[in-house]
């Protein structure tokens, strides 16, 4: 029924970041590289009139089509598992480029602390720190080992930033372009947060301060403030992105193809080694398997583990034993922070989606966890994202929420209120997990992925303490009333969070306990690698994008590797 | 979503071929956009706006799309002009165009939910997991309406838009809370939608047929689509410029 195709040297499946990377690198070498995207063909050239909220923002155009495959959730065990039918907590990306068309560009590398999180929080704390159902692990691989990769992602994205952060890890090498403008807004973060004694530094952006051209040659142009990045693409080409540079790097070799609306549903397999993969053309519904010496996941963090499941690779996590590894140590974000309303007006629609002060004087152990009953924190930044009207409708307490008064007060308090975030780290539990769904499938007939996913007491206390500490800040900043997120209680699927969803195909020194080895490496199936936030054995205080981008750049040397002397890399 | 031309804005921004380097005069080109928008508030008409160039007579007629009973249409403008009214900052929900908005976004993937996961079987599940009813949101708005046309009655015996503004808040409120029955849905749900489709209505680009003359913007202080802030992203000052809209960009 299917048709075979031809062989070639790499085949990925999904082209976002990971998946141009991996092109990139590979097809530079030499090797044949297929890329298999279920969305579309777009460029820079499809974003001249993306200023267009309604359309892009609150009607998702750049995101996942539900009606074709969706994900069912639920809180607990106990719980039955339902169909996520609307986008909510979480925006799924779909066509070239991926969630690398519609990010902020806020590009952090997680901190040395994340990758050695069980060694060092039991060194410091000891064993008991947190209770056994936290099921914290080393990532298999240390910061200084990735911060070549690190260095080299940042390069190709023309990264701009300060290395002014006393917290983070030691860099090779400065950031390829200057901070962004630090706007009046910032500068108030920048004085409350230096009052209080924190050390504050511009947010390392992917919306670039001045043109530049990345070593593969690629031009990414000069950010402009419009102030419409996070769920749009850019109509400059000045927020980095992987089709205007790993994309048309990979291309430009002449050894790499994409194949649109290329939808995989399975990876072939034979024995201990995987053949290919099986796909339908969406538009006519005709079935294809593409053979491949390698095959590459490079999909989104719940599709990837979602095929490794249909497909029947690997050992399933079971969260009653604790055996298994695939779906394992599913995390999301937790997301304290705090609203100051202001008298005077302020040029809240103006922006970027990386422009933004930070503070990491409360993220990973940059403080004393001694006498508190969580572990890790949260980056705190003030960012001037472009606020927008439909969905920018900032109430101060006890203000209706429809009618005349709320009329009033949303417009009066849309130009006059800021906010201090914080992106949380995610500490995984035992019953936080994925795995498949029984009843529910997708348009290809193949199941969805179930998720299973609370938020836990070690994520409450997290909240709680940075949220005061957010507020804190936007006293200092004077905000006439501040107003903290409030305390969270169960997960909701409903209202948008984050789209920092980790874990479910986690990387690690042992094949008892993880997915992939720190290549990226399949432990049971040397000729596959599966790369993406969901090699994050927990999520750390930032954004996810630049650690992912450092993972692609070293699955791409394994697979390169691989390719040569073949065998486990590890 | 149909493609209505709203033609009072049809003239001008030959802005296709958007190069980084031409955008530094931003600030002035907004301000021949401003020269031309209305502040009438009327609906808009192609005429002296000029260069529709066939004799300027092209009125934009409104009609209905989805709804096929006014009396529904009716309980609709009252109810969202009660969640957006107008007021000394400016006009509401009604003046703003939001229930023609509403109108043709039920008509068309909005209202049937193409692009979500519509897939039995339906559960009713925990308000954590989201929207689970079979109902499309075109189905659900019009049982919405009924009902606040029944409630309407059985309160007060009168029709929806014939009641006092407090009897009618009274009403909303009743769904807001989740006190109104309704058939394969929750009333909460329904108000909740309500109330986001005004907000979108309000403050979506004019050119899906709501915040007529971008009026919602111009309260609000939002200026719409500009191509660029990069020479005014370091001021001091709240800076207050004209709207405008997306569909200027269309030559």
């Amino acid at each position: 029924m299917a048709t075979t195709l031809d062989k070639v040297d790499v085949v990925t499946v999904g082209v976002g970041w990971t998946g141009g990377i991996i092109a990139a690198e590979c097809a530079k070498e030499g090797l044949k590289v297929i890329g298999l995207e279920r969305g579309q063909e777009r460029s820079t050239a499809d974003y001249s009139m993306v200023h267009d909220e309604y359309r892009y923002a609150i009607r998702y155009e750049l995101m996942q089509d539900l009606s074709k495959e969706t994900i069912t959730f639920r809180n607990s065990r106990n719980q039955r598992a339902l169909p996520m039918r609307q986008m909510g907590s979480f925006l799924l990306g779909e066509g070239l480029g991926g969630a690398g068309t519609h990010w902020n560009g806020q590009n952090w590398r997680f901190l040395p602390y994340d990758f050695e999180i069980k060694s060092m929080t039991d060194d410091k704390y000891g064993a008991n720190k947190l209770p056994a159902e936290y099921t914290l692990q080393d990532w298999g691989i240390t910061y200084d080992e990735l911060e070549p990769y690190f260095d080299k992602f940042e390069k190709t994205a023309g990264i701009s930033g300060e290395d002014k952060n006393p917290f983070w890890g030691t860099r090779s090498s400065e950031y390829p372009t200057p901070p962004m403008k630090k706007t009046p807004l910032l500068q108030k973060f920048e004085t409350a947060t230096s009052n209080l004694g924190y050390t504050p530094f511009m947010m390392p952006s992917a919306n670039l301060s001045e043109a530049y051209e990345n070593p593969d040659g690629q031009q990414i142009a000069a950010c402009q403030y419009c102030g419409f990045c996070e769920r749009f693409g850019c109509e400059y080409g000045a927020k980095t992105s992987p089709e205007i540079t790993v994309v048309p790097t990979a291309r430009e070799t002449g050894n790499y193809d994409i194949r649109f609306n290329a939808n995989v549903v399975e990876v072939m397999k034979e024995g201990d080694r995987v053949t290919g993969v099986r796909y339908y053309d969406t538009v006519t519904f005709e079935e294809f398997i593409q053979p491949a010496e390698v095959v590459v996941l490079t999909s989104y963090v719940l599709n990837n583990a979602k095929l490794l499941m249909v497909s029947e690779i690997g050992e399933m996590y079971d969260p009653e034993t604790g055996n298994g590894t695939l779906g394992k140590n599913y995390a999301y974000q937790i997301l304290p922070g705090a609203s100051g309303f202001f008298d005077e007006q302020m040029n809240v629609f103006m922006g970027a989606g990386a422009l933004g002060m930070t503070i990491d004087d409360f993220n990973g152990d940059a403080f004393d966890h001694g006498d508190l009953d969580f572990i890790h924190g949260a980056s705190l930044s003030m960012t001037q994202t472009g606020s927008r009207p439909i969905a920018s409708n900032p109430l101060p307490p006890d203000t209706p929420s429809w009618g005349a008064e709320f009329k009033k007060a949303s417009i009066e308090n849309y130009t006059r209120t800021l906010s201090v975030g914080g992106q949380g780290a995610s500490i995984p539990h035992r019953d936080n997990y994925m795995t498949l769904d029984g009843t529910y499938k997708d348009a290809y007939g193949v199941p969805l992925l179930q998720l299973t996913y609370n938020f836990t007491d070690q994520d409450r206390a997290l909240h709680k303490y940075l949220t005061e500490r957010a507020a804190e800040i936007m006293q200092e900043m004077g905000a006439k009333t501040v107003v903290g997120r409030a305390p969270i209680s169960d997960y909701d699927i409903v209202p948008y969070q984050t789209t920092h969803n980790t874990g479910g195909t986690i990387m690690g020194a042992d094949p008892n306990t993880s997915v992939v080895n720190n290549y990226l490496q399949h432990w049971d199936m040397e000729n596959l690698f599966v790369v993406g936030a969901g090699n994050f054995a927990h999520n750390g205080g930032y954004n996810p994008t630049g650690t992912v981008g450092a993972l692609a750049y070293r699955c791409a040397e394994g697979v390169i590797k691989y390719s040569q002397e073949g065998g486990s890399l590890v | 979503m149909a493609e209505k031309k709203n033609v009072s804005r049809r003239d001008f921004l030959k802005t296709s071929g958007i190069a980084a380097g031409a955008l530094v005069g931003g600030g002035i080109i907004g301000g021949v956009i401003g020269a031309n928008t209305r502040q009438d508030g009327a609906a808009p008409s192609g005429g002296e706006a000029g260069q529709s160039g066939g004799g300027g007579t092209t009125e934009a007629v409104r009609g209905l799309q989805f709804f096929k009973n006014q009396q529904e249409f009716a309980v609709l403008q009252q109810a969202t002009e009660r969640i957006f009214p107008e007021d000394d900052l400016g006009p509401g929900a009604i003046g703003l165009g939001v229930p023609f908005f509403i109108d043709h976004q039920l008509a068309g993937s909005y209202g049937e939910n193409s692009r979500e996961y519509m897939q039995p079987p339906f559960a009713e599940g925990e308000a954590t997991q989201g929207y689970q009813s079979r109902l499309k949101r075109n189905e659900l708005f019009r049982q919405g309406l009924q009902k606040m046309q029944q409630e309407a009655q059985s309160r007060f015996e009168a029709n929806f838009v014939d009641l006092e503004g407090e009897q009618m808040d009274e009403i909303l409120t009743a769904f807001q809370d989740g006190e109104v029955e309704m058939q394969g849905a929750n009333a909460q749900f329904f108000f909740r939608l309500l109330r986001q489709a005004t907000l979108n209505g309000a403050y979506a680009d004019p050119i899906y047929g709501g915040n007529q003359n971008m009026e919602a913007w111009r309260m609000k202080g939002f200026p719409g689509h500009r191509p660029s802030y990069i020479n005014e992203i370091e001021s001091e000052d709240f800076v207050e410029m004209d709207p405008h809209s997306v569909g200027d960009m269309l030559t």
